[in-house]
């Protein structure tokens, strides 16, 4: 089972299929600038981000990486700039958007199982006051089974891994069943066998024709796992298909250090 | 013996029956039932939004507004001043929200500053009261640490209406509530305006503290809010279970403590109200089944004990495996190299049957061999 989904990864390739950036722009962020308190975290940001493309954000610690997807979630407020989802604002488009925060953002011990946690994927569609129902749970036990976490649905979420939390969390997000995917290190502090569950399951949502958006912290997969990234480091370095602009210059300039990567064959 | 049980038996038989005849005695304990299940079911919003200090903060800020409604109306009336309080209180939290929000204090910090400043100018305003030639102005210094007794049916009904007004918008919201409860940020990327469910909430405690100032007072009533739900939480694992306990527990601790304190010579009746609770909380801690400490306790020692035991077992089990009899009896001796071993967990495997003990010497059964060898399996599919 594990050495057939390793494959699946290499079969899969991207390579063949990387998106040009010529097509419709998912994402459109325009002169964005976040600061808290009087530091700037984020400085003049722009970024076109293409329909269908799995890309990664990556960059040092406090590079404002965790921050730009908050801020184009509406989580955060900028102190300039402005952000589009295809076209028009969050607010109109949040139904289209679906975010995956950092695992280590939420209380774990909660009383509630991971059935509901899920559930609560759906609450953005139900909107006020209306409860979830018999659909919503049928929507939600297909989240589970495809995360492969069907038989922990009546588990309570302190008693899940690591790795299984994040699956939950992922799950949850699939529920709201978007077009567009932000994830805030999906793969921190996830064992091996998650890793690759979940990169597929990215994999497959990029083949759906939906855009996902990384904050990822190992270069070393970037080639692997990503056919679009950003550099960032409270400004944006760079952007575009992982082929063309995620060489050592790039990373030296985002890293402040001279970075060598060895890319794999 | 008996006779001293039986007279106990009649005492509280007779207490319940005090307790529906007589008007005072069946007020205060409404009142304090009342209280300690709404106080319970808001408290466990508070716990899990670890924001439990901000409890004692609402009701040492009210202190100020019941000194105030008392200058300007000059009367005693309690709905007068704990509508004062009311105010004061929500003036100080949203003072701690602000402070949070717009400086770079933490919200311990905040929560300090405002329950000391509001508190200290509080008493410094009841000071000044009580210096006044006005034959009015004694015992507005009940409202520190509570008086049950001045309790009236009317107060009870207002209790009661308020309970059954937040139950009716927790019910209304749950949802959202629950979601806000566990993860903000998210709530606020489906589109939920979080500020209005925070708000909700957070009047919802207001109120209840507000409501209780009168029999717990200042002082103490951040305990009726936490005590119940930190009970609470010990025993599920569910959101709703924890809820209604949390307001099972109150409600109990208020009749509880009200039926001590009427019974012994009329203590008072708020301190003693929250030593119950806390009754309940120590007796949660140490008793829970999946998170006490006694369970947790024992299962640790089951599991080393378990530990051990297969330890030697598998010890025992490799000598075996080396000989085509695998009953082949062999001398304790070995065992003596070994850590794992000691004379009670030998008699312990004899016990089970897993081993035959003959002078010096022991052997593995049939059955400890089999149980050896899924462990010794076991063992290394876990390694694989």
């Amino acid at each position: 089972m594990k050495k057939e989904s390793k494959e699946n990864i290499k079969h899969s390739s991207l390579s063949d299929e990387t998106p040009t950036g010529a097509g419709t722009i998912a994402v459109k962020v325009d002169d964005l600038t976040v600061a808290y308190n009087y530091k700037p975290v984020l400085w003049d940001i722009d970024l076109e981000i293409p329909e269908g493309v799995l890309m990664a954000i990556v960059g040092p610690n406090g590079a404002g990486k965790s921050t730009l997807i908050k801020s184009i979630l509406g989580i955060l407020k900028p102190i300039a700039g402005s952000v589009t989802i295809y076209g028009k604002s969050y607010e109109k488009q949040r139904k289209l958007v679906a975010y995956v925060p950092q695992k280590g953002s939420v209380d774990w011990d909660f009383p509630t199982t991971a059935l509901d946690v899920v559930m609560m994927g759906t609450y953005g569609s139900l909107g006020w006051i209306k409860r979830p129902g018999q659909k919503e749970k049928k929507a939600a036990l297909e989240a589970l089974e495809k995360v492969g976490m069907l038989a922990f649905q009546g588990r309570q979420i302190s008693q899940l891994s690591g790795g299984q939390q994040q699956r939950i969390f992922l799950a949850r997000a699939l529920v709201q069943n978007a077009s567009i995917y932000f994830m805030d290190e999906p793969f921190q502090g996830v064992d091996a066998t998650t890793e690759i569950a979940i990169i597929n399951i990215l994999k497959e949502l990029r083949k759906a024709g939906k855009t996902v958006i990384v904050v990822h912290h190992d270069l070393q997969t970037v080639p692997e796992y990503f056919d679009w990234v950003t550099f960032l480091n409270v400004k944006k370095i760079a952007t575009g298909p992982v082929k063309d602009i995620f060489n050592d210059d790039n990373l030296t300039k985002t890293y402040g250090i001279n970075y060598k990567v060895s890319i794999q064959e | 013996m008996i006779f001293l049980l039986s007279q106990k038996v009649l005492d509280i038989t007779k207490y319940i029956e005090l307790v529906f005849t007589d008007y005072t005695l069946r007020t205060i304990t409404l009142g304090t039932a009342i209280l300690g299940a709404i106080t319970g079911m808001l408290g466990s919003f508070a716990v899990l939004r670890k924001q439990s200090l901000l409890g004692d903060a609402i009701s040492h800020a009210a202190l100020p507004g019941i000194a105030i409604a008392f200058l300007i109306t000059g009367a005693k009336d309690t709905n007068t001043l704990l509508v004062g309080a009311l105010v004061s209180g929500l003036i100080g939290t949203f003072w701690i929200k602000s402070i949070v929000t717009k400086t770079h204090l933490k919200s311990d910090t905040a929560l300090g500053l405002i329950l000391s400043v509001f508190f200290g100018f509080g008493m410094l305003l009841l000071t000044f009261i009580q210096k006044q030639p006005n034959a009015n102005q004694a015992g507005l210094d009940k409202y520190l640490f509570g008086q049950a007794a001045t309790l009236v049916e009317s107060d009870v009904w207002m209790m009661a209406i308020v309970t059954g007004l937040c139950l009716i918008v927790m019910l209304t919201f749950w949802k959202e509530f629950k979601i806000l409860l566990f993860d903000a940020d998210y709530t606020k990327t489906l589109g939920f305006n979080t500020r209005t469910i925070d708000v909700l909430i957070t009047v919802f405690i207001v109120i209840a503290i507000v409501l209780g100032l009168q029999t717990v007072g200042v002082v103490l009533m951040s305990a009726m809010l936490l005590a119940p739900a930190a009970a609470a939480r010990q025993w599920t694992n569910s959101l709703a279970t924890m809820v209604f306990l949390a307001a099972i527990f109150g409600a109990f601790s208020g009749v509880f403590g009200t039926a001590i304190s009427a019974s012994q010579n009329n203590l008072s009746t708020g301190p003693v109200i929250v030593l119950v609770a806390s009754v309940f909380v120590g007796f949660s801690f140490i008793f829970s089944p999946s998170r006490g400490l006694l369970f947790k306790q024992i299962r640790v020692i089951k599991n080393r004990r378990d530990l051990e035991l297969h330890k030697t077992l598998a010890f025992m089990y490799h000598i075996a495996e080396t000989h085509e009899n695998i009953s082949h009896p062999h001398t304790i001796k070995i065992l003596n190299n070994f850590q794992g071993y000691t004379k009670n967990t030998l008699s312990k495997l004899v016990d089970k049957g897993y081993v035959e003990l003959n002078g010096k010497m022991w052997s593995l059964t049939q059955d400890g061999f089999k149980t050896a060898s899924n462990l010794y399996n076991q063992q290394n599919e876990i390694n694989e």
